[in-house]
Protein backbone atom coordinates (compact mmCIF):
# COMPACT_ATOMS: atom_id res chain seq x y z
CA UNK A 1 0.00 0.00 0.00
CA UNK A 2 2.75 2.47 0.89
CA UNK A 3 4.47 1.70 -2.39
CA UNK A 4 1.37 2.91 -4.27
CA UNK A 5 1.37 6.10 -2.19
CA UNK A 6 5.05 6.63 -2.95
CA UNK A 7 4.49 6.22 -6.67
CA UNK A 8 1.44 8.49 -6.57
CA UNK A 9 3.49 11.32 -5.09
CA UNK A 10 6.33 10.62 -7.53
CA UNK A 11 4.06 10.78 -10.60
CA UNK A 12 2.16 13.76 -9.20
CA UNK A 13 5.45 15.62 -8.71
CA UNK A 14 6.53 14.76 -12.27
CA UNK A 15 3.17 15.91 -13.66
CA UNK A 16 3.06 19.21 -11.77
CA UNK A 17 6.72 20.00 -12.46
CA UNK A 18 6.21 19.39 -16.18
CA UNK A 19 3.01 21.47 -16.20
CA UNK A 20 4.59 24.45 -14.43
CA UNK A 21 7.61 24.35 -16.74
CA UNK A 22 5.30 24.13 -19.78
CA UNK A 23 3.52 27.32 -18.79
CA UNK A 24 6.58 29.29 -17.72
CA UNK A 25 9.38 28.42 -20.17
CA UNK A 26 10.37 31.07 -22.70
CA UNK A 27 11.25 28.80 -25.62
CA UNK A 28 8.32 26.84 -27.11
CA UNK A 29 10.59 23.82 -27.67
CA UNK A 30 11.37 23.72 -23.96
CA UNK A 31 7.62 24.02 -23.28
CA UNK A 32 6.92 21.07 -25.57
CA UNK A 33 9.56 18.91 -23.88
CA UNK A 34 8.18 19.84 -20.45
CA UNK A 35 4.71 18.95 -21.67
CA UNK A 36 6.04 15.50 -22.61
CA UNK A 37 7.25 15.17 -19.00
CA UNK A 38 3.80 16.12 -17.67
CA UNK A 39 2.04 13.70 -20.05
CA UNK A 40 4.31 10.83 -18.99
CA UNK A 41 3.47 11.62 -15.35
CA UNK A 42 -0.24 11.45 -16.18
CA UNK A 43 0.37 8.12 -17.94
CA UNK A 44 1.97 6.79 -14.75
CA UNK A 45 -1.09 7.91 -12.78
CA UNK A 46 -3.28 5.97 -15.24
CA UNK A 47 -1.15 2.89 -14.61
CA UNK A 48 -1.54 3.34 -10.83
CA UNK A 49 -5.33 3.42 -11.29
CA UNK A 50 -5.25 0.10 -13.17
CA UNK A 51 -6.20 1.70 -16.51
CA UNK A 52 -3.53 -0.08 -18.52
CA UNK A 53 -5.14 0.53 -21.91
CA UNK A 54 -5.29 4.29 -21.33
CA UNK A 55 -1.66 4.19 -20.17
CA UNK A 56 -0.66 2.78 -23.55
CA UNK A 57 -2.96 5.19 -25.40
CA UNK A 58 -1.48 8.14 -23.49
CA UNK A 59 2.08 7.17 -24.37
CA UNK A 60 1.44 6.27 -28.01
CA UNK A 61 -1.06 8.99 -28.90
CA UNK A 62 -0.04 11.95 -26.77
CA UNK A 63 3.71 11.53 -26.35
CA UNK A 64 4.18 9.88 -29.73
CA UNK A 65 1.57 11.64 -31.86
CA UNK A 66 0.42 15.01 -30.61
CA UNK A 67 3.84 16.08 -29.34
CA UNK A 68 5.48 15.25 -32.67
CA UNK A 69 2.77 17.39 -34.31
CA UNK A 70 3.60 20.25 -31.93
CA UNK A 71 7.32 19.95 -32.57
CA UNK A 72 6.77 19.90 -36.36
CA UNK A 73 4.69 23.07 -36.17
CA UNK A 74 7.32 24.73 -33.98
CA UNK A 75 9.85 23.91 -36.71
CA UNK A 76 7.55 25.21 -39.49
CA UNK A 77 6.70 28.46 -37.72
CA UNK A 78 9.64 30.73 -37.05
CA UNK A 79 9.51 31.32 -33.30
CA UNK A 80 13.00 32.71 -32.75
CA UNK A 81 11.97 36.34 -32.48
CA UNK A 82 8.81 35.39 -30.58
CA UNK A 83 11.00 33.88 -27.84
CA UNK A 84 12.68 37.25 -27.35
CA UNK A 85 9.42 39.15 -26.85
CA UNK A 86 7.39 39.60 -23.69
CA UNK A 87 5.96 36.17 -22.80
CA UNK A 88 2.97 37.11 -20.64
CA UNK A 89 0.21 39.52 -21.58
CA UNK A 90 -0.67 42.60 -19.54
CA UNK A 91 -3.48 40.94 -17.56
CA UNK A 92 -1.36 38.07 -16.25
CA UNK A 93 -1.53 39.19 -12.60
CA UNK A 94 -5.31 39.41 -12.72
CA UNK A 95 -5.52 36.00 -14.42
CA UNK A 96 -3.22 34.48 -11.80
CA UNK A 97 -5.31 35.92 -8.94
CA UNK A 98 -8.60 34.69 -10.42
CA UNK A 99 -7.28 31.20 -11.14
CA UNK A 100 -5.73 30.87 -7.68
CA UNK A 101 -9.04 31.95 -6.10
CA UNK A 102 -10.98 29.33 -8.09
CA UNK A 103 -8.36 26.64 -7.34
CA UNK A 104 -8.49 27.44 -3.60
CA UNK A 105 -12.27 27.17 -3.72
CA UNK A 106 -12.15 23.80 -5.50
CA UNK A 107 -9.57 22.41 -3.08
CA UNK A 108 -11.63 23.68 -0.12
CA UNK A 109 -14.78 21.97 -1.40
CA UNK A 110 -12.87 18.74 -2.09
CA UNK A 111 -11.31 18.80 1.38
CA UNK A 112 -14.76 19.33 2.95
CA UNK A 113 -16.10 16.30 1.10
CA UNK A 114 -12.98 14.16 1.55
CA UNK A 115 -14.75 11.89 4.04
CA UNK A 116 -17.21 10.83 1.36
CA UNK A 117 -14.52 8.87 -0.49
CA UNK A 118 -13.26 5.64 0.94
CA UNK A 119 -9.70 4.57 0.31
CA UNK A 120 -9.32 3.85 -3.37
CA UNK A 121 -9.21 0.10 -3.06
CA UNK A 122 -10.47 -1.85 -6.08
CA UNK A 123 -14.15 -2.69 -5.71
CA UNK A 124 -13.81 -6.35 -6.67
CA UNK A 125 -11.43 -8.51 -8.62
CA UNK A 126 -12.07 -7.70 -12.30
CA UNK A 127 -13.57 -10.50 -14.34
CA UNK A 128 -11.46 -9.82 -17.40
CA UNK A 129 -8.42 -7.73 -18.24
CA UNK A 130 -8.66 -3.98 -18.57
CA UNK A 131 -8.38 -3.99 -22.36
CA UNK A 132 -11.20 -6.53 -22.71
CA UNK A 133 -13.43 -4.51 -20.39
CA UNK A 134 -12.78 -1.26 -22.26
CA UNK A 135 -13.40 -2.97 -25.60
CA UNK A 136 -16.65 -4.48 -24.29
CA UNK A 137 -17.96 -1.09 -23.21
CA UNK A 138 -16.64 0.72 -26.29
CA UNK A 139 -17.95 -1.63 -28.95
CA UNK A 140 -21.27 -2.62 -27.34
CA UNK A 141 -22.60 0.16 -25.14
CA UNK A 142 -20.86 3.10 -26.81
CA UNK A 143 -20.74 1.98 -30.44
CA UNK A 144 -22.58 5.02 -31.83
CA UNK A 145 -20.38 7.62 -30.05
CA UNK A 146 -17.36 5.63 -31.22
CA UNK A 147 -18.45 5.92 -34.86
CA UNK A 148 -19.26 9.61 -34.37
CA UNK A 149 -15.73 10.09 -33.05
CA UNK A 150 -14.39 8.69 -36.31
CA UNK A 151 -16.45 11.28 -38.22
CA UNK A 152 -15.01 13.98 -35.94
CA UNK A 153 -11.50 12.78 -36.74
CA UNK A 154 -12.29 12.83 -40.46
CA UNK A 155 -13.52 16.42 -40.15
CA UNK A 156 -10.35 17.31 -38.22
CA UNK A 157 -8.15 15.78 -40.94
CA UNK A 158 -9.93 17.71 -43.70
CA UNK A 159 -9.94 20.91 -41.63
CA UNK A 160 -6.26 20.62 -40.77
CA UNK A 161 -5.28 20.08 -44.41
CA UNK A 162 -7.43 22.98 -45.66
CA UNK A 163 -6.15 25.34 -42.96
CA UNK A 164 -2.48 24.54 -43.47
CA UNK A 165 -2.61 24.39 -47.29
CA UNK A 166 -0.83 27.10 -49.24
CA UNK A 167 -3.25 29.29 -51.16
CA UNK A 168 -2.30 29.30 -54.84
CA UNK B 1 3.78 6.82 7.94
CA UNK B 2 2.45 7.28 4.40
CA UNK B 3 -1.32 7.50 4.16
CA UNK B 4 -3.10 5.43 1.49
CA UNK B 5 -4.04 7.33 -1.65
CA UNK B 6 -7.73 8.22 -1.82
CA UNK B 7 -9.83 9.49 -4.69
CA UNK B 8 -9.56 12.97 -3.17
CA UNK B 9 -5.80 12.96 -3.81
CA UNK B 10 -6.43 12.47 -7.50
CA UNK B 11 -9.17 15.11 -7.57
CA UNK B 12 -6.90 17.69 -5.90
CA UNK B 13 -4.13 16.85 -8.38
CA UNK B 14 -6.61 17.26 -11.24
CA UNK B 15 -7.69 20.64 -9.86
CA UNK B 16 -4.06 21.78 -9.59
CA UNK B 17 -3.34 20.70 -13.17
CA UNK B 18 -6.51 22.48 -14.35
CA UNK B 19 -5.41 25.68 -12.59
CA UNK B 20 -1.92 25.57 -14.13
CA UNK B 21 -3.40 24.97 -17.58
CA UNK B 22 -5.89 27.81 -17.15
CA UNK B 23 -3.11 30.20 -16.16
CA UNK B 24 -1.27 29.15 -19.30
CA UNK B 25 -4.30 29.82 -21.50
CA UNK B 26 -5.08 33.18 -19.91
CA UNK B 27 -1.63 34.66 -19.39
CA UNK B 28 0.67 33.44 -22.16
CA UNK B 29 1.00 35.31 -25.46
CA UNK B 30 2.46 32.54 -27.64
CA UNK B 31 -0.35 30.61 -29.34
CA UNK B 32 1.68 27.37 -29.44
CA UNK B 33 2.04 27.44 -25.65
CA UNK B 34 -1.68 28.25 -25.30
CA UNK B 35 -2.52 25.09 -27.27
CA UNK B 36 -0.18 23.10 -25.01
CA UNK B 37 -1.94 24.51 -21.94
CA UNK B 38 -5.27 23.32 -23.40
CA UNK B 39 -3.75 19.83 -23.58
CA UNK B 40 -2.89 20.16 -19.87
CA UNK B 41 -6.51 21.06 -19.06
CA UNK B 42 -7.82 18.04 -20.98
CA UNK B 43 -5.36 15.80 -19.12
CA UNK B 44 -6.70 17.15 -15.82
CA UNK B 45 -10.18 16.10 -16.96
CA UNK B 46 -8.85 12.64 -17.81
CA UNK B 47 -7.28 12.25 -14.36
CA UNK B 48 -10.66 12.98 -12.76
CA UNK B 49 -12.48 10.57 -15.08
CA UNK B 50 -10.05 7.74 -14.34
CA UNK B 51 -10.19 8.42 -10.60
CA UNK B 52 -13.97 8.14 -10.56
CA UNK B 53 -13.82 5.11 -12.85
CA UNK B 54 -11.62 3.38 -10.28
CA UNK B 55 -13.74 4.60 -7.36
CA UNK B 56 -16.96 3.25 -8.85
CA UNK B 57 -15.34 0.05 -10.12
CA UNK B 58 -16.69 0.73 -13.62
CA UNK B 59 -14.97 1.07 -16.96
CA UNK B 60 -17.24 3.77 -18.42
CA UNK B 61 -14.97 6.56 -17.20
CA UNK B 62 -12.08 5.11 -19.20
CA UNK B 63 -14.25 4.96 -22.33
CA UNK B 64 -15.15 8.61 -21.83
CA UNK B 65 -11.45 9.45 -21.36
CA UNK B 66 -10.80 7.85 -24.77
CA UNK B 67 -13.37 10.20 -26.29
CA UNK B 68 -11.72 13.15 -24.54
CA UNK B 69 -8.37 12.13 -26.04
CA UNK B 70 -10.02 11.91 -29.48
CA UNK B 71 -11.36 15.45 -29.14
CA UNK B 72 -7.93 16.61 -27.95
CA UNK B 73 -6.29 15.16 -31.06
CA UNK B 74 -8.84 16.84 -33.36
CA UNK B 75 -8.44 20.14 -31.51
CA UNK B 76 -4.65 20.03 -31.73
CA UNK B 77 -4.67 19.20 -35.45
CA UNK B 78 -7.13 21.95 -36.41
CA UNK B 79 -5.60 24.46 -33.99
CA UNK B 80 -2.10 23.96 -35.34
CA UNK B 81 -3.44 24.18 -38.91
CA UNK B 82 -5.07 27.51 -38.06
CA UNK B 83 -1.78 28.62 -36.46
CA UNK B 84 0.16 27.87 -39.65
CA UNK B 85 -2.40 29.78 -41.77
CA UNK B 86 -2.26 32.66 -39.29
CA UNK B 87 1.52 32.81 -39.33
CA UNK B 88 1.53 32.78 -43.12
CA UNK B 89 -0.82 35.78 -43.25
CA UNK B 90 0.18 37.89 -40.24
CA UNK B 91 3.78 36.80 -39.51
CA UNK B 92 3.07 36.64 -35.77
CA UNK B 93 2.18 34.02 -33.17
CA UNK B 94 1.37 36.47 -30.36
CA UNK B 95 -2.25 36.08 -29.27
CA UNK B 96 -2.77 39.75 -28.34
CA UNK B 97 -1.48 41.05 -31.67
CA UNK B 98 -4.28 39.25 -33.54
CA UNK B 99 -7.10 41.71 -32.84
CA UNK B 100 -8.69 42.15 -36.26
CA UNK B 101 -12.22 41.53 -34.94
CA UNK B 102 -11.63 43.31 -31.66
CA UNK B 103 -11.92 47.01 -32.50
Amino acid sequence: MWLETLFFYLFAAVTLTGAVLTVTRRSPVHSALSLILALIGVAGLFLLQKAEFLFAVQIVLYVGGIMVLFLFVIMLVNLDQAARLRQFNRQWALALACVLAVAAEVVYVLARGAGAFRYAAPAEAPRAGNVEQVADALFKQYLLPFELASILLLAAIVGGVIMARKRS
Amino acid sequence: MLHPVTTTHYLVLGAALLAIGTIGVLARRNIVVILMAIELILNAVNINLIAFSRYLGQVQGQVFAIFVITVAVAEAAVGLGILIALFRNKETVQADEIDLLKW
